[in-house]
């Protein structure tokens, strides 16, 4: 009996001491996985959904390019842009835009570049079938429809 | 005074630690964005020279038309269809319809596989459903001959064509993942950098090209 006393008496404390350091863990962890935005996207970006998606392998190959309704449309209009790295650029100038891009990965790799296209949903196809077909010229030919999983309960 | 407090051993003060810790933790929680590598994946055909002859034209019943028009309405082999989830098993049938199983062999050269080839290796559930349900003459002749056609309007929504490009490709995971005794999700979630996973991969998709043609569309509206 006394023995049992004993113990309730002592003040009940959780240890903190280890806090620290699951804190620091959580904070490597989000350390190393951060990638800070590079780009500002100037455009509407509402990517509809899909369930068949295919997680791309080798980051350091894929470029993206943002379509849609600009944020601004008092300076750049309602039209659909497209958008790659800072700026917009004209449909024309996707050829060139995909050889630079070429330029800065290593000869192996330059044909297994992957365009990832980042397209809001109330994009018109027209505008999406020009970009491809500048893509076929710029022989860019592997591309990937960003889109994030679609939820189960809609 | 001084010399108790000497004894009690000295120690830096590291409750804040946890503080700070955290403050910083919150810093890169708010500007992390987990890298969304997620997508529908296509292979655009190479551009076209000029000099050379226009493909050979393919029979009517090994291509599987599908249509948008500006209005977002669906046409599919010439019939209108409103519910775009309908098309995965549509082309799933479409695929392995096998009407008319030829021994030629097509594919890319080390890996030619006739069409016959291909339907032995199918497991023996997918043969019966081939064999009770399809092998109609007014579809597909083989996986080598099938090719998926999508023309979207210009002016029809880039959502809708999302939509049925997911449908498309659901029905070629469940053709590849039934094939070698998975899922659609668990063939898509295959490594290919895993040699058994690879290999399991090969096998699903070998005679079974995944021919998803975006075709040009008509400047005219509908």
């Amino acid at each position: 009996m006394s023995k049992f006393k004993k113990k309730s008496e002592s003040t009940q404390e959780i240890p903190t001491a280890a806090l620290p350091d699951i804190i620091f863990m959580l904070l490597f962890f989000f350390m190393v996985t951060t990638v800070m935005r590079e780009t500002e996207v100037l455009v509407k970006q509402e990517i509809p959904r899909a369930e068949q998606l295919v997680k791309l392998e080798k980051k350091k190959l894929v470029t993206y390019l943002y379509v849609g309704e600009p944020k601004e449309p008092e300076i750049f209009g309602t039209e659909p842009l497209v958008q790659a790295n800072d700026a917009f650029i004209a449909i024309d100038g996707i050829v060139q835009w995909v050889n630079t891009e070429k330029d800065q990965l290593s000869e192996v790799e330059r044909d297994q570049i992957t365009i990832s296209l980042k397209v809001d949903k109330d994009t018109k196809m027209g505008i999406i079938v020009d970009i491809q077909n500048e893509l076929r010229e710029a022989n860019a030919r592997k591309i990937i429809y960003a889109a994030p999983k679609k939820t189960d309960n809609n | 005074m001084a010399r108790s407090k000497n004894r009690g051993g000295q120690e830096v003060n590291a409750g804040s630690m946890a503080d700070i810790a955290f403050l910083l933790l919150i810093f890169f929680l708010v500007t992390t964005q987990i890298a969304t590598n997620k997508g529908l994946t296509l292979l655009l055909p190479p551009k076209q020279d000029e000099e050379e002859p226009e493909p050979v034209k393919q029979q009517e019943r090994n291509i599987f038309k599908i249509q948008v028009n500006s209005l977002n309405k669906l046409l599919v082999e010439g019939e209108t269809l409103d519910d775009p989830a309908l098309i995965g098993d549509m082309v799933y049938d479409f695929i392995l319809n096998f009407g008319n199983i030829s021994d030629v062999e097509k594919g890319p050269t080390g890996e030619k596989v006739s069409d016959r080839q291909t339907y032995e290796s199918l497991p023996s559930t997918m043969k019966a459903y081939i064999n009770n349900s399809l092998r109609s003459d007014k579809s597909s002749d083989g996986p080598n001959a099938a090719i998926v056609s999508l023309k979207a309007d210009r002016g029809s929504s880039y959502e809708i064509f999302i939509q049925i490009l997911d449908q498309l490709n659901a029905a070629y995971n469940r053709v590849y993942g039934e094939r070698v005794g998975l899922t659609d999700e668990e063939f898509r979630k295959l490594n290919r950098n895993d040699p058994r996973d690879l290999d399991l991969y090969e096998r699903a998709r070998s005679g079974i090209p995944k021919a998803i043609s975006i075709a040009e569309p008509s400047k005219v509206g509908g």
